[in-house]
């Protein structure tokens, strides 16, 4: 296993950092070009959960990115500094009443494009949500 | 790069030729923006041209939906056009190709607004 570690601000600017740096281990293992943009989105959108919803751009608090590489797989761990939130308690973007909703669409994405994801209450606080993408797995 | 816009008129259809990235930030609110000046100022008919939008998120995702919106509340129609494989996983994901018509040739989407 080969880790990386980032600690990033909480700014947009941190998204495409994160999101170059995982792209970048993805290619090293291997994934095809589809898998890298599915990998790059789940990144993304769990990077603009983190510094949107978890840290609320707040300068004091960073977002801890960390990437594991294996021959077969890539796992990506995002932990932000925010209050955390239920996953159940989060309307269902896919329920006809929520269809036209602007927002609530990014988790389901990031469920789609990746082959194991979890979200858990962070240490000591936050959001801390883990993906795994398989190359074996990968279409 | 972001989103940049090209809007011209195809008769009293208004075609919003969109290249580059759709996603949270600058490109997200460009193209809100774009689409709240146009109904506002009364076009009814709004074709979005995505054939050259290389990647959309679920912020460029929920700013279609509130375009989609803000044009039906303002008695109009908003379509896509040309999306790619990548657009139409999107919409199959999230279930919106229930909302959104969608075309793959613009003589075809022009003549089927109403």
């Amino acid at each position: 296993m080969v880790e990386r570690d980032l600690l990033l601000d909480s700014t947009l600017d941190s998204v495409e950092i994160a999101e170059d740096a995982v792209l970048h281990d993805a290619q090293e293992i291997g994934f095809a070009e589809e898998d890298l943009h599915q990998i790059g989105m789940a990144v993304r959108e769990t990077m603009v959960n983190a510094v949107v919803h978890g840290n609320r751009y707040n300068a004091r608090k960073k977002v801890h990115l960390s990437v594991l590489k294996a021959p077969d797989r890539l796992t990506v761990v995002i932990a932000d500094e925010g209050e955390g939130f239920d996953l159940n308690a989060l309307p269902n973007p896919l329920a006809e009443e929520n269809l036209l909703r602007q927002s609530g669409r990014g988790l389901l994405l990031i469920q789609a494009f990746v082959d194991e994801f979890q979200v858990r209450r962070g240490q000591p606080g936050g959001t801390e949500v883990r993906m795994v993408k398989y190359l074996a797995k990968a279409s | 790069m972001s989103v940049k816009l090209t809007i011209r008129q195809v008769g009293d259809v208004t075609v919003i030729d969109a290249t580059g990235r759709i996603t949270l930030g600058e490109g997200a609110s460009t193209f809100r923006d774009a689409i709240r000046d146009l109904a506002t100022k009364g076009d009814k008919k709004l074709l979005v041209n995505l054939s050259d939008v290389s990647y959309i998120d679920s912020s460029g995702i929920g700013e279609m939906v509130s375009g989609f919106t803000t044009v039906t509340n303002h008695g109009g129609q908003l379509k896509l056009l040309g999306l790619s494989k990548r657009v139409k996983d999107l919409l199959q994901i999230t279930k919106l190709y229930t909302v959104f018509e969608v075309f793959e040739d613009e003589a075809a989407a022009i003549r089927s607004f109403t």
